[in-house]
């Protein structure tokens, strides 16, 4: 029964050896990837539904004497973290299958897109699943590789400019989480997360406190946590539309998992609360005061994406039920909701013709389904009431009150002044890309362009190609409602989040899955 | 345990200057860089399998403590060092690609974000300045394209 649980991992990457064989057939590929990435939906549904009725699920690879194998360890929390990121990497996927045409004109490798795009799910599934921290350096390094593929796809050089940034600042990450996991090696003798759970509690107070903090350093590099997320609004918005949906959606969170799970697992006493609160506050506030000074919607999106890290790092923080159940409702929120507006980001891209704030406007003349697709996720990202976005930051800032110390207290008006400015950016997309008028620069500077791409009767910019972004609108919107469903299975989310939570509080409960007999 | 005082020393001095030469701009010396940190890293875990010197794997009769070193960090490393590999060949890539495309391996400033810093600097990133209008008015021919602008 256990075994269901090597399926995720594997699963993608027999898929991305079929569709590197199968390079040359595109109409095969895209089949064969779509299908395996269905599949693992199906499967991180019923693990959702075998976690929440049975408890953790526990597969030791190659059965070795206990302490000593790999672990998979599906509890409630990476189940539903597996189903989130499944969904996504689907549609995300289907998105792409109908935009490879716009990819193919610019000479992109697609042959090289499935594969990689498939072992990228397939190290993000491993980084859930990791029931030890080498496999989880493995699941991240995994990812991170496919990622590299993908930020720098087609090689153009504004590409390679952003992907070398990018790829420095994780490699440094993944140099500090390899000293991390030599000196936890050589202090504890072990990798194993149960089994470390029980043994770093033996070690001295300061020791704990070292690896801990270097332990959150390299995850809050990968979420872009305040002081180290300079990297991220600098080399996504270069990527392709649906490889930047698929970042900004799932591999920040990966980071934001890790820092969850390690947190609350190896370093119960929780000393290092107040350092999180700041750097949570930080986050949020200086990464919104970013994405308002920015006039170019990729951008402000990579802002508003680095911003709203901190909400979920606030709910850590606080280290309660009330305030971890937030930040796990709130991750599988936006995860959804990011996805979507960084996709709607490449529709508007593909019909305007630029993402920049200067060169857009009319859309909602022209593209007024656009518009919606854009204007409900964007609500939601900024909480307007009935939305998901709402319900997780009500559940957050309920956290902070509880928890009553001032500096919760400062969080919460942190939380609420970052809500506003994100309504406040997100407007600024909305009245200057869909509300104004054309502006007059758009066509003084490009005085003749090619005949497919003027539509003469406003006289604005715009690339004809409705017809052929049918399937592309048909996705958004998909995810769109997705993003509403959220809200509307908001209840029942809710409590399982607030289960995961408790869970996750309960570290005895973990321990006893994984390691049964006791180890010492 | 008792730690290897030489191997730390080594280690640490490898890491120091592999960060170092990380913080340079051309790719070369970046890859240089992480050469140097990860064969630190590779050192810091012979380090945590404990004293040098000891038996590999003993086979099934081998009991930790009967002086069989400890073989996991070194699957461990062996797994670091696969994938420092394929790692080293990426940048590779990456600064022979830099290389075609610009003449020179060194990473440029992001254009976007300079322009952020050129309204910053002149107190026009408020709201109420238009800055399309502006643009056109006053700096005709010295608008900073978001794309395809690096020098």
């Amino acid at each position: 029964m256990s075994n269901i649980l090597a399926l995720p991992v594997l699963l993608p990457l027999f898929g991305a050896a079929l569709t590197l064989v199968l390079g040359r057939l595109p109409r095969a590929q895209r089949a064969a990837s779509i299908s395996v990435l269905g599949v693992a939906v199906v499967i991180a549904a019923s693990l959702v539904y075998l976690t929440s009725t049975r408890g953790p699920i526990v597969l030791w690879v190659g059965d070795w004497p206990r302490p000593l194998g790999i672990a998979l360890v599906a509890d409630r929390l990476s189940a539903l973290m597996l189903l989130v990121s499944a969904v996504m990497t689907l549609s995300v996927l289907v998105f792409s299958v109908s935009s490879d045409r716009t990819e193919l004109q610019s000479r992109t490798p697609v042959s090289i897109f499935h594969p990689t795009f498939l072992v990228l799910s397939a190290g993000v599934t491993n980084a859930f699943l990791a029931g030890d921290l080498f496999n989880l350096f493995v699941g991240f390094e995994m990812l991170l590789f496919a990622s590299y593929v993908l930020i720098t796809l087609g090689g153009t050089g504004e590409r390679v400019r952003a992907g070398t940034t990018y790829l420095v600042v994780n490699l440094l990450s993944s140099t500090l989480f390899l000293i991390a996991l030599a000196v936890i090696y050589a202090a504890t003798g072990t990798v194993n997360l149960a089994h470390l759970s029980i043994r770093l509690g033996e070690l001295p107070g300061e020791l704990q406190a070292v690896l801990q903090f270097l332990l959150l350093i390299v995850f809050s590099i990968k979420a872009a946590v305040f002081p180290l997320s300079a990297w991220l609004p600098d080399s996504y918005p270069t990527a392709p539309a649906p490889v930047t949906a698929v970042f900004a959606g799932l591999l920040t969170k990966v980071g934001v998992y890790a820092i969850i799970r390690t947190q609350t697992l190896l370093f119960p006493d929780r000393h290092l609360s107040d350092l999180l609160m700041i750097a949570a506050l930080l986050t949020m506030i200086i990464g919104i005061l970013g994405a308002v000074a920015q006039t170019e919607i990729k951008r402000m999106l990579s802002f508003t994406l680095v911003s709203h890290i901190g909400y979920m790092i606030f709910g850590i923080a606080l280290a309660s039920q009330a305030g971890l159940a937030g930040a796990i409702f709130y991750t599988v929120h936006h995860i959804t909701i990011q996805t979507t507006l960084f996709l709607v980001a490449g529709l508007i891209e593909e019909r305007g013709g630029s993402t920049s704030l200067n060169d857009l406007g009319g859309l909602a003349g022209v593209a007024p389904v656009l518009g919606v697709l854009f204007f409900v996720p964007a609500m939601n990202l900024a909480g307007i009431p009935p939305l998901s976005g709402f319900i997780g930051k009500v559940g957050l800032l309920r956290g902070g009150i509880e928890n009553g110390g001032w500096l919760a207290y400062l969080l919460v008006a942190g939380g609420v002044l970052t809500s506003l400015l994100t309504l406040y950016a997100m407007a600024k997309i909305w009245n200057r890309a869909f509300w104004r008028s054309v502006p007059a620069s758009v066509r003084r500077r490009d005085p003749v362009p090619s005949s497919s791409e003027l539509d003469s009767s406003d006289g604005s910019v715009l690339i004809a190609t409705a017809t052929s972004s049918r399937t592309n609108v048909i996705t958004a919107g998909v995810l769109v409602a997705l993003g509403l469903g959220l809200t509307v299975v908001a209840g029942p989310l809710y409590q399982y989040a607030d289960r995961a939570a408790a869970d996750l509080l309960d570290t005895a409960h973990y321990i006893r899955a994984v390691l049964p007999q006791g180890v010492r | 345990m008792n730690g290897n005082l030489t191997l730390i020393i080594v280690a640490g001095a490898l890491i120091a200057a592999g960060v170092y030469l990380l913080t340079e701009r051309a790719m070369t010396r970046i890859l240089l860089g992480v050469l140097l940190s990860s064969n630190g890293v590779a050192v810091l875990f012979l380090v945590a399998s404990g004293k040098a010197g000891r038996a590999p794997i003993l086979g099934a009769g081998g009991i930790a403590g009967t002086g069989m070193s400890d073989p996991l960090p070194q699957a461990m490393v062996l797994t670091a060092i696969v994938i420092t590999l394929g790692m080293v060949a990426f940048l590779l890539t990456m600064a022979y690609r830099s290389f075609q495309l610009n003449g020179h391996d060194e990473v440029q400033d992001d254009v976007e974000d300079a322009r952020i810093r050129r309204l910053a600097e002149e107190d026009e990133a408020s709201d109420s300045y238009d800055e399309s209008d502006h643009e056109i008015a006053d700096e005709e021919g010295k608008i900073i394209e978001p794309e395809g602008a690096d020098e």
